[in-house]
């Protein structure tokens, strides 16, 4: 049987559910006709992303030229914006997979959501290396495949390459994670529709009936599947950080690296569910389902991974001075210092100074505190990357080669766009699919405090197993 | 849609928990379960079934160490054998630098490989439609199946009503 759960326990789920009440509150949203707030956002994101395509088409018309990129700073917006988008990537994949390890039941509420987010986000994130090698036609020599140029294949000690194998790893496994969550949800909005909507859901949901035997096959693959996404999810934030760890330039040679991007990752990601969650349960009106419990328990993953991140820029800048070597030392000198230590001030103010409110637990279970924190981190989480990429590369071996980097319009309409296209992906999902998982949320009902079984259905359940009526309601659930 | 040929009676349930003593006293009675439908995986339902443990994980342990053998022989052929190139003075086998890649692939095989396997074996599919005894299995009630050749009817019915079943159906399915 389940674990022992003390009686005490804040229940995970708030306003006394019963399991149909779950589904009703669920599967309305994709059932209702959008909302005028819904619709007004939705263009909004839509033309947003229009532009993004136009400039996207403008490049690849054009060519790269239409970028500001020099001789010396050959990564600018491009990698920065792949890099900040991976980042936010990488909270959904902890959310469903780690914290399904560490038993974490707090988030079936958050799981389904954050999940779509990571697939989104990396569909935005991929769009960079994609569009920035300049001829996307010939993109595909990326995979190594028996070609008629040799064959010549792609060289495997390029960290570029492993990027590429990580990439599109992690966005598959999620993909198949995701939907393999999805698809009890999807049979049981099946079952409430009806007519073209009823054949369509059940293309969705493969099928599914519920039944025990799937049920007990469904549970492996989820476990053993969020088992493979752990190292995968940590796997792909190193690797992107080899793409500068592994290079000789002052400033990027660096072991700290993996770790530093990983906790970086996680901390953008949470921030950037922050942002959606808070908004979604507003708007939808989830605020049973996605509780302050869980603003809370992100905040707390906030401010630890974001302290991680601040001990790791002190640790750069104490190992360039400690390490006695002039060129180190310039390249931290110029980060702080430097042309653009306007984004090394925002990315210590937004990464390292703001999260430390959060030890206050009145800011952590603020709504409005917690909205505008996790838009800070997300420009924070911007500037780093910036820092680390422009920074480094404005100021490289040569003084005559050292420029400044801005981007031009085509460069800020790319990054836009893909906000935009990050959005409007969000809210189509809102409208298919239930946001929050309504099989695993159920089925962590009766875990905490004194949670469903109504007064009618207690007594009506128990009048007819003749069980003992001097059964308290407490005791039942102690022992679920 | 897919047909067993089957007449099945069965009772539909307002509590997992109910369900469950339901179904260990079916199995003390050697009443032989033709499936339950829940709306979510009930703890404990598997043990109370006798459903055996998956196997999935062994399969994909195998599938897995596909994808370690494909990567890392395949890389290592590839710059051994079939095009030897030097990069920076480096050997022609670094194996450390084959380490991502090896990694990435045996998740990418071992994740598909267990999901295509998982749906195959529970024949759910894009187009599949399943026959479905109640449509409130996926919404809030919890359903125990018999197969009606297997048990007598007035033995099933009382067998329901001793259990709390709030509803017994038959449905040829």
């Amino acid at each position: 049987m389940s674990a022992v759960v003390s009686p005490v326990r804040r229940p995970l789920i708030e306003g006394h559910k019963t399991y149909h009440q779950i589904t009703e509150d669920l599967c309305s949203p994709t059932e209702k006709t959008p909302s005028k707030t819904w619709i007004i956002a939705f263009i909004i994101s839509v033309a947003t992303m229009s532009f993004g395509i136009f400039c996207i088409v403008w490049t690849i018309w054009m060519g790269t030229g239409t970028w500001n990129l020099n001789r010396t700073i050959g990564w600018g917006y491009d990698i920065t914006n792949f890099v900040w988008w991976i980042g936010i990537g990488h909270a959904g994949t902890l959310i469903s997979a780690i914290l399904m390890l560490f038993r974490q039941r707090w988030r079936t509420g958050v799981n389904r959501a954050a999940e779509a987010m990571t697939i989104f986000a990396v569909i935005c994130a991929a769009m960079f290396p994609l569009i920035h090698v300049g001829r996307i036609w010939v993109v595909f020599y990326f995979f190594p495949y028996p070609n008629v140029r040799g064959p010549l294949w792609p060289n495997f000690n390029s960290p570029l390459l492993w990027d590429v194998f990580a990439i599109s790893t992690y966005f598959s496994v999620s993909l198949l994670f995701w939907y393999t969550g999805l698809v009890p949800d999807f049979a049981t909005v099946r079952n409430r529709a009806t007519g073209f909507r009823k054949k369509v859901y059940n293309a969705l949901s493969f099928g599914w009936t519920g039944s025990a035997k799937h049920w007990s096959r469904w549970e492996y693959l989820s476990l053993v599947l969020a088992g493979l996404s752990t190292p995968l999810v940590l796997s792909v934030h190193t690797i992107v950080s080899f793409d500068f760890a592994t290079s000789v330039i002052p400033g990027w040679h660096t072991t700290i690296f993996p770790p530093y991007f990983v906790a970086g990752a996680i901390f953008s990601g949470f921030a950037m569910v922050q942002t959606l969650m808070l908004i979604t349960r507003k708007i939808l009106k989830l605020e049973e389902y996605i509780t302050l419990e869980h603003i809370e328990s992100m905040n707390k993953v906030i401010l630890v991974t974001g302290t991680i991140v601040g001990v790791a820029y002190l640790t750069e800048l104490f190992i360039a001075w400690y390490s006695g070597y002039v060129y180190e030392q310039f390249a931290f000198f110029n980060r702080a210092m430097g042309v653009y230590w306007w984004s090394y001030f925002g990315m210590m103010a937004c990464n390292v100074i703001s999260p430390q409110i959060f030890w206050v637990k009145k800011f952590r279970r603020s709504v409005l505190v917690t909205f505008i924190m996790s838009i800070f981190v997300n420009i924070g989480m911007w500037f780093e990357r910036f820092v680390i990429i422009a920074t480094t590369l404005a100021r490289d071996y040569l003084p005559s080669s050292w420029s400044y980097y801005y981007p031009t319009w085509v460069e800020i309409g790319i990054f836009i766009g893909t906000i935009g296209l990050f959005f409007t992906l969000y809210m189509i999902f809102t409208r298919v699919a239930p946001v929050v998982a309504i099989a695993e949320v159920k089925s962590i009902l009766k875990l905490g405090g004194d949670q469903y079984v109504d007064n009618h259905n207690y007594k009506h359940i128990h009048g007819h197993s003749n069980h003992d009526h001097d059964h308290s309601h407490s005791h039942d659930n102690q022992h679920h | 849609m897919r047909r067993y040929n089957k007449e099945v009676i069965y009772g539909l349930y307002n509590d997992e928990e109910v369900l469950l003593k339901a179904v260990r006293k079916a199995k003390s009675k050697h009443l032989e379960i033709f499936d339950v439908y829940t709306p979510f995986p009930v703890h404990g339902l598997d043990q109370a079934m006798g459903i055996e443990e998956s196997r999935l994980h062994q399969a994909g342990f195998v599938y897995g160490l596909c994808g370690t053998l494909t990567a890392f022989l395949g890389m290592t052929w590839i710059f051994t054998k079939d095009w030897p190139i030097i990069f920076g003075g480096k050997p022609h086998w670094p194996v450390p630098s084959f380490i991502p890649i090896t990694f990435e692939l045996t998740v990418l095989f071992a994740a598909w490989g267990m999901t295509i396997t998982f749906y195959t074996i529970c024949g759910l599919w894009p187009g599949v439609e399943n026959p479905q005894l109640d449509l409130r299995t996926t919404d809030d009630k919890f359903c125990l199946a018999f197969d009606a050749n297997d048990v007598s009817d007035s033995d099933v019915r009382s067998f329901f009503s001793e259990t709390g079943a709030e509803e017994v159906n038959t449905k040829s399915i």
